[in-house]
């Protein structure tokens, strides 16, 4: 790891005074950022430690939304009463991710930050068009048993990592972003780039520009929700394909769904072709199963990952028949 | 004898230092002036060195030096692979990196950067500048498939490469059932939570090097022969180590590389392995393919048994895990044949993990005979009974001591066995489809090769200490040596303290291949004995004593005090009347090759399992595992090691995964982010039983051994499981969401 300088800072205007550094980067859990930087992913010389900003308030909107700062933890966002009254699906994907001691120590901004598994943009050395650009993707020919195949272009197709984040996409979540110039707030889904040919920009986030909160709109229909994990090991691994869902159902007619991907994309994958074609149609395995098929259909598999299809579309199946069933 | 303490279910001696973090383990010890060496290793697979440039590391601050080939001494003698059960020297391979320019394997060392601090150190060994020379790489099976070859031996010279006994063809012939199958393993590494590590130091010509070893002593004499100078110059020290499962059971080259570096710098030297070198830089198991064929009559009796093996090899070792013995040692069958076939790759040369041999063998042998009781339409433990072998099939002598049949019953019992619907995919929960499936397990009871020391010494004040060199590597040694000794003095336990892990303790060998206890525990009940009816010896010859006359053998000594049939002392009493501080007793233990019986270690396995029907995620629900390792030395550390065995196994058959990448040569998931093991949520209800068998044969106190056992049938039996609730035969380990879709 090369050698570094570290600022704590206590407001967000010094924070951003200490961002304009161009060779600077914010800390906030570390529990990505670290090991980036020890790894030497990450090469910037000054840590600005935001840890003391603020932001980590967890707040109730008026109308049934939620507020939540970018420095609130992981584990307290689950733990919050009506966070779990209101948004099932939002503490079973906080739940279901890393482990409790990352949970203890990961911030809700740093997650919507963390950096892709791919084991070649994590080797210095091996050629990766995210880590350094025109490098070509190693991971096409090699191993990617746990990649993308939604979102995916030829110069990458490394899976998003985060759960929390599939869940937020689905309930129309806004991040807001504050710079020096001025505060700005966009969907959260927006926030996530597809590789195309420039993997290397993953977020229209300007350097120095921190994220200050996600806020979550009211969604009634998001009391009746399910996050679920699909992985080899019980606990402590990232999703082979995950699926965030919520939906109302009455009389066997699907009113409103909102469905989300994670394990299968390079962004958290908004299901917006399955939605559509479930809306207003009947709440039965035949329909779930055509709004699967239609949302894989642009799929792109590579060997090892090829099965990640069939799982998506079955996992949607499940999660689609226990949220009607509820 | 009274019996008291062995078996009992002592708490560990060292619990305390290692849940408050007292522990001290290698990487951990630091020494006055001590620097810090890192190794940098090859990126390439195969070729050589074209230019190393120093430049960009030696510029930055806190860099002291950068080592090369150039740098380096030569070894003194090329290494030889050595077995470390040998108890000799214990060279993991037949090679010693930064001799030349050639590699031969990536991740293989070609400079140590030395550093003020160990940020310096890693920091000097990224900017290293080194160019190479590529040449064509073999690292996956399919890259040399056309190049096998049969060895003429295995294992260091110690197994052949072929063997079998009857006539496989006839057998096979004859049968009138017949299965045959292929199976593909997934390379795997031992990952233990600590990684290796060695801090050299010179003084005067001594070499004391602090090491995370099995074997203090192989660790001594490996390092003496590459170094060229008397092992009596050369102390190693191994306090504390955290797991091994085979990584640090052969001795690598960073101890050897630690201490050359000392000696070139004139300053103590830290040498630690970061998680992605364990990956290259201490042996591995091999990812392999076997095919076995069995053949039998219709009441399931194997009439023949083939079984081949397929694997890579580094260039200059023939090593193949003994993976085809056990099918030819577990059943009654006269015809047997089984055949390494070997690859000449770029890898460094396999080495032990968990269960070396029969764990991936057996998984072989217990599928096919899955499937061959479903054939013969027979209960697969009916199947293996019918198959049991009352006598050694290899050398046709009386097994030392058995209890499989026991094993069998008591695991079923368990597991509630009687519920099993042997059609596959009738039982259902909810999503769940659930089966059950069952293996045996047998390991080897390796003989130790040379004689294993204890010394035993009794203070006037009442206390002992009893030292050998062996090292624990969290087996719970220390615990166990500690209640033998206290048993063969006839001391309560707190009297007694055990030191270990250091070679200027009596001789002890590697603890490898479950032979610790045997080693350790037979050589400290020697001492222990031996210094306990010299005491008695001399307290009926000391006409001061009240035992003064008696007839040692009716001498009996409780909680240090000798008490005969008309009067009694302690033995501190006894020394402190003869002015005696200290007295001591060498017990040496030599293993007695035993010509009239075959020697075994037994159990059975069993375990049920949950598949979900439609997204193909297996969960392992319950396991048991009962074994007959002979005498049980204490019931607690016992349960724990066989049962941390059943967890290994349930993750060689459902997590553990090395991914090679061809094109690089290199691991692609050197990681415990990206290499699965077992977390606490996969580990479900363990049921470990033992079957006391009473062993007069095999060593003084019949010990078979713990340590690989209960690894050997787990995977069996969870594969078997899978088909039971799915109905399909997975045939490649791990077994993986993507084979059950």
């Amino acid at each position: 790891m090369h050698a570094m300088s570290y600022a704590r800072v206590g407001d967000v205007a010094s924070a951003l005074a200490e961002g304009a550094d161009p060779d600077s980067r914010f800390l906030a859990g570390g529990t990505t950022e670290v090991d980036m930087l020890r790894i030497g992913v990450a090469r910037e010389r000054r840590l600005i430690d935001i840890n003391d900003l603020p932001l980590n308030t967890i707040e109730d909107l008026p109308g049934g939304g939620l507020r939540l700062g970018a420095l609130a933890r992981m584990s307290d966002v689950a733990a919050t009463p009506s966070v779990r009254e209101r948004f099932p699906m939002l503490v079973q994907a906080l739940e279901l991710g890393a482990s409790a001691q990352l949970r203890n120590m990961a911030s809700m901004g740093g997650n919507m930050m963390q950096r892709v598994r791919c084991g070649y943009f994590r080797e210095a050395g091996m050629p990766c068009n995210k880590r350094e650009p025109g490098s070509g993707c190693a991971a096409q020919g090699g191993f990617h048993r746990g990649h993308a195949v939604l979102g995916t272009s030829e110069h990458c197709f490394a899976t998003h990592p985060s759960d929390v984040a599939v869940a937020l996409v689905a309930l129309d979540a806004v991040i807001h972003l504050q710079g020096r110039y001025g505060e700005r707030a966009m969907p959260l889904e927006d926030f996530f780039l597809q590789p195309g040919d420039a993997p290397e920009r993953e977020h229209p986030i300007e350097h120095g520009e921190l994220i200050t909160a996600i806020e979550v709109p009211a969604a009634p229909v998001a009391r009746t929700s399910l996050y679920w994990k699909v992985r080899d090991r019980e606990s402590y691994e990232f999703a082979l394909v995950s699926a965030a869902v919520a939906a109302t159902v009455t009389n066997g007619v699907i009113r409103e769904v909102r469905l989300a991907l994670g394990g299968v994309a390079t962004r958290p994958w908004r299901a917006r072709a399955a939605e559509q074609m479930l809306t207003g149609g009947p709440a039965i395995s035949d329909a779930f199963e055509a709004a699967a098929s239609a949302e894989l259909a642009p799929a792109v598999p590579h060997p090892q990952n090829a099965f990640k299809i069939e799982l998506a579309k079955r996992t949607i199946v499940r999660v689609l028949e226990r949220v009607s069933a509820a | 004898m009274t019996t008291t303490l062995i078996g009992q279910p002592v708490t560990r001696v060292d619990g305390h230092a290692k849940v408050t973090g007292a522990a001290k383990y290698t990487a951990e010890i630091s020494l006055p002036g001590m620097r810090h060496a890192v190794i940098a290793g090859s990126e390439i697979p195969a070729g050589r060195i074209t230019g190393i440039d120093k430049s960009r590391a030696m510029a930055e601050p806190g860099v002291l030096a950068v080592l090369t080939h150039e740098d380096l001494p030569k070894v003194a003698t090329q290494p030889v692979l050595t077995l470390s059960l040998a108890g000799t020297v214990a060279h993991g391979q037949s090679f010693f990196p930064m001799q030349d320019p050639v590699i031969h394997y990536a991740g293989q060392p070609v400079a140590i950067v030395v550093g003020e601090t160990l940020d310096a150190a890693t920091r000097g060994a990224e900017l290293l500048d080194v160019t190479y020379e590529r040449t064509e790489s073999i690292t996956v099976i399919d890259e040399g498939r056309d190049r096998s070859y049969v060895p003429e031996k295995i294992l260091a010279g110690l197994a052949p490469g072929e063997m079998g006994r009857g006539d496989v063809a006839a057998g096979l012939a004859a049968a009138e059932l017949t299965v045959e199958a292929t199976f593909t393993f997934s390379a795997n590494h031992q990952n233990p939570l600590e990684m290796s590590a060695s801090v050299a130091s010179w003084d005067d010509g001594q070499l004391t090097l602090w090491d995370a070893t099995h074997g203090p002593t192989a660790t001594q004499m490996t390092v003496a022969s590459l170094l060229g100078i008397p092992a009596s110059r050369i102390r190693v020290i191994t306090r504390f180590v955290g797991g091994s499962f085979g990584a640090k059971a052969m001795i690598w080259a960073h101890p050897t590389l630690a201490a050359m570096t000392a000696q070139i710098m004139h300053r103590p030297i830290k040498l630690a392995l970061t998680r992605e070198q364990m990956f290259t830089g201490c042996g591995l198991r091999e990812d392999n393919e076997q095919t076995i064929t069995l053949g039998a009559a219709a009441d399931g009796r194997l009439t023949a048994i083939r079984h081949e093996k397929l694997s890579i090899t580094s260039a200059y070792d023939d090593w193949a895990e003994p993976a085809l013995s056990g099918s030819g040692e577990l059943y009654a069958c006269d015809n047997f044949a089984a055949v390494y076939h070997l690859i000449k790759g770029n890898t460094m040369t396999p080495t032990f993990m968990r269960g070396p041999g029969e764990t991936a063998g057996l998984a072989v042998l217990e599928c096919a005979m899955d499937e061959l009781a479903e054939r013969a339409g027979l209960d697969p433990v009916e199947l293996r009974v019918r198959n049991h072998a009352d006598v050694d099939p290899v050398s046709g002598r009386p097994w030392s001591s058995k209890g499989l049949k026991e094993c069998y019953e008591r695991g079923a019992e368990l597991i509630g066995w009687g519920d099993r619907d042997p059609r596959p995919g009738m039982r259902r929960d909810g999503d769940w489809l659930i089966g059950m499936g069952m293996a045996t397990a047998i390991y080897p009871v390796y003989p130790l090769m040379n004689p294993q020391r204890a010394r035993a010494r009794l203070y006037a004040d009442g206390t002992a200490v009893i030292q050998t060199a062996a090292s624990d590597i969290g087996t719970g040694a220390a615990t166990v040596l500690t209640q033998i000794a206290a048993e063969g003095l006839g001391l309560p336990l707190e009297m007694v303290r055990v030191e270990y892990g250091d070679t200027s303790l009596p001789f002890l060998a590697a603890s490898v291949g479950s032979t610790g206890s045997t080693a350790g525990g037979n050589a400290v009940h020697l001492a222990a004995t031996g210094l306990r009816e010299q005491l008695v010896a001399q307290a009926v010859q000391d006409e001061g004593s009240p035992l003064h006359g008696a007839d040692p053998e009716l001498v009996d000594v409780v909680d240090g005090v000798m008490v005969g049939p008309s009067g009694s002392e302690s033995y501190g009493e006894m020394l402190g009347r003869n002015f005696v501080p200290e007295t001591e007793y060498l017990g040496t233990y030599q293993h007695r090759v035993d010509d009239e019986h075959a020697l075994l270690n037994f159990g059975a396995q069993f375990a049920e399992v949950a598949v979900d029907a439609a997204l193909g995620v297996v969960r392992v629900r319950r396991m048991a595992g009962v074994f007959a390792p002979g005498r049980v030395l204490n019931q607690k550390t016992a349960r724990s090691q066989l049962m941390g065995g059943m967890i290994w196994g349930l993750s060689q058959a459902l997590l553990e995964a090395s991914h090679m990448d061809p094109r690089f040569g290199r691991w692609a998931n050197p990681s415990l982010g990206d290499y699965l093991v077992p977390v606490n949520a996969d580990v479900p209800e363990v049921m470990v039983e033992t079957v006391e068998v009473d062993d007069p044969f095999i060593n003084p106190l019949g010990i078979k051994g713990i340590g690989e056992i209960g690894m050997v049938g787990m995977a069996g039996a969870i594969a078997n499981a899978v088909y039971n609730a799915t109905g399909r035969r997975v045939r490649s380990f791990p077994i993986t969401i993507e084979s059950l879709l």
